[in-house]
């Protein structure tokens, strides 16, 4: 190569991982604030700023949730499988809310452990698959769940 | 192979080339496009969770993937750009930063369609979409560029060196969803795995994101043809040619 040509690559080399090296220590420093979320085991360590608006994500926990017959109340787990936290919320939550399924939740900590949210946004997977092959996964899930001596993982609830 | 890349800097031999090339990227394009769309649109399955609503992934995914493919591929012109001054680079990343904008902008308009009734909301500031938005942000900013500065070798460095600076958000789009949390879910397609979703829904999707790409390479051949033709309207070659239409 001509070594004009090759001062030039180098100068953009340089200039190529200056700059990569610059955004990477300023989104590591932001890191805190590009997060769009607290986990919950982030949360039960103390790492949630209390009354301060956030948003903590996590599964909804099976089986937890209550809705409050007179009104549009409603209460929740939001657990990363490690730990969990209480969500109350009210208001109309999003089609794909179930249990099991992903969440996050905007609002704040009040100062006994619980969520107080104002906001519920609906999170899912990037799996996809028709109903009938999820039936059958359910099906063949709970015939294992069903049949004695199974070792797999019960606390599905079907 | 040293000549043949000279051969390509040469605006003359690539109005040839491109004219030959692009009926066959147009019929091959819009068939796979048109397959893939009505595939996935008709007749591929449901979602088990989100029902018909995923089905705009058939136009989301397609659009996304080739935002940010168009801009690595004006990176690496920007590069030749840059160090090996060919004038063919430069019109490759003024003809096709619109195109660009405009199927980033169709990633980020579909993406809030199908945000609204799966997640609950049009917009959210979170890393994918944020990173997405500053993708059109830096579009517009090449085409601003190369438009404010009429001389023809200033324009096409600065805007090479733009185009250059701005290739860090292509990694940080892809590996947002990795590496903070988000409310985007992580790709269904992943380079080394198997896609997560049964293959009457990946096919459609895999024909529609290459019917895509041809289209793209149809639209980027014929903008610069023009731009070509613009640029080099005063030598010979481009003069015998209108002669020889003409006639």
């Amino acid at each position: 190569m001509h070594p004009i040509r090759k001062k030039r690559l180098t100068i953009v080399l340089f200039l190529l991982v200056g700059v990569s090296v610059a955004v990477a220590l300023t989104t590591y420093a932001l890191r805190q604030n590009i997060n769009l979320f607290y986990d919950p085991s982030q949360i039960a360590a103390g790492e949630a700023p209390v009354d301060v608006r956030i948003r903590a994500g996590g599964m909804v926990e099976e089986g937890t949730v209550q809705r409050d017959p007179e009104s549009l109340k409603v209460e929740f787990k939001v657990t990363d499988f490690t730990s969990s936290v209480l969500v109350e919320y009210t208001g109309i939550l999003p089609d794909l809310f179930a249990e099991g399924q992903g969440v996050v939740a905007m609002g704040r900590m009040d100062g006994n452990g619980r969520f107080v949210a104002d906001q519920v946004l609906a999170k899912h997977d990037e799996n996809y698959m028709p109903p009938e092959v999820n039936e059958a996964l359910e099906k063949a899930a709970g015939k294992r769940a069903a049949m004695p001596g199974a070792t797999g993982e019960s606390s599905a609830g079907y | 192979m040293w000549q043949i890349f000279h051969k390509l800097g040469s605006p003359k031999w690539f109005f040839g080339i491109a004219s030959t090339l692009m009926p066959w990227l147009l019929v091959a394009g819009a068939a796979l496009l048109m397959t893939g769309i009505v595939w996935g649109l008709v007749f591929a399955p449901q979602d088990y969770l989100q029902g018909n609503s995923y089905r705009i992934i058939f136009i989301h995914v397609p659009s996304a993937f080739l935002a940010q493919s168009v801009y690595i591929m004006m990176a690496v012109a920007a590069l030749v750009t840059l160090v090996w001054r060919m004038k063919l680079a430069d019109v490759f990343v003024t003809a096709v930063a619109p195109v660009g904008a405009v199927l980033t902008f169709l990633a980020l308009f579909t993406g809030a369609v199908w945000g609204k009734p799966t997640w609950g909301t049009w917009w959210i500031w979170d890393a994918r979409l944020t990173s997405m938005l500053i993708l059109l942000f830096l579009y517009f900013g090449v085409m601003a560029l190369g438009a404010a500065i009429s001389d023809e070798k200033s324009s096409a460095r600065a805007v090479a060196v733009l185009v250059l600076v701005g290739v860090v958000n292509i990694p940080i789009i892809k590996y947002s969803v990795e590496w903070w949390n988000t409310l985007h879910q992580p790709a269904t397609f992943k380079l080394t795995e198997k896609p997560s979703m049964p293959a009457e829904m990946w096919v459609p999707l895999l024909l529609s994101v290459l019917g895509l790409y041809l289209i793209f390479g149809w639209l980027a051949c014929l903008r610069m043809q023009t731009h070509i033709l613009a640029r080099e309207g005063r030598t010979r070659w481009v003069k015998e040619l209108v002669q020889a239409r003409e006639n």
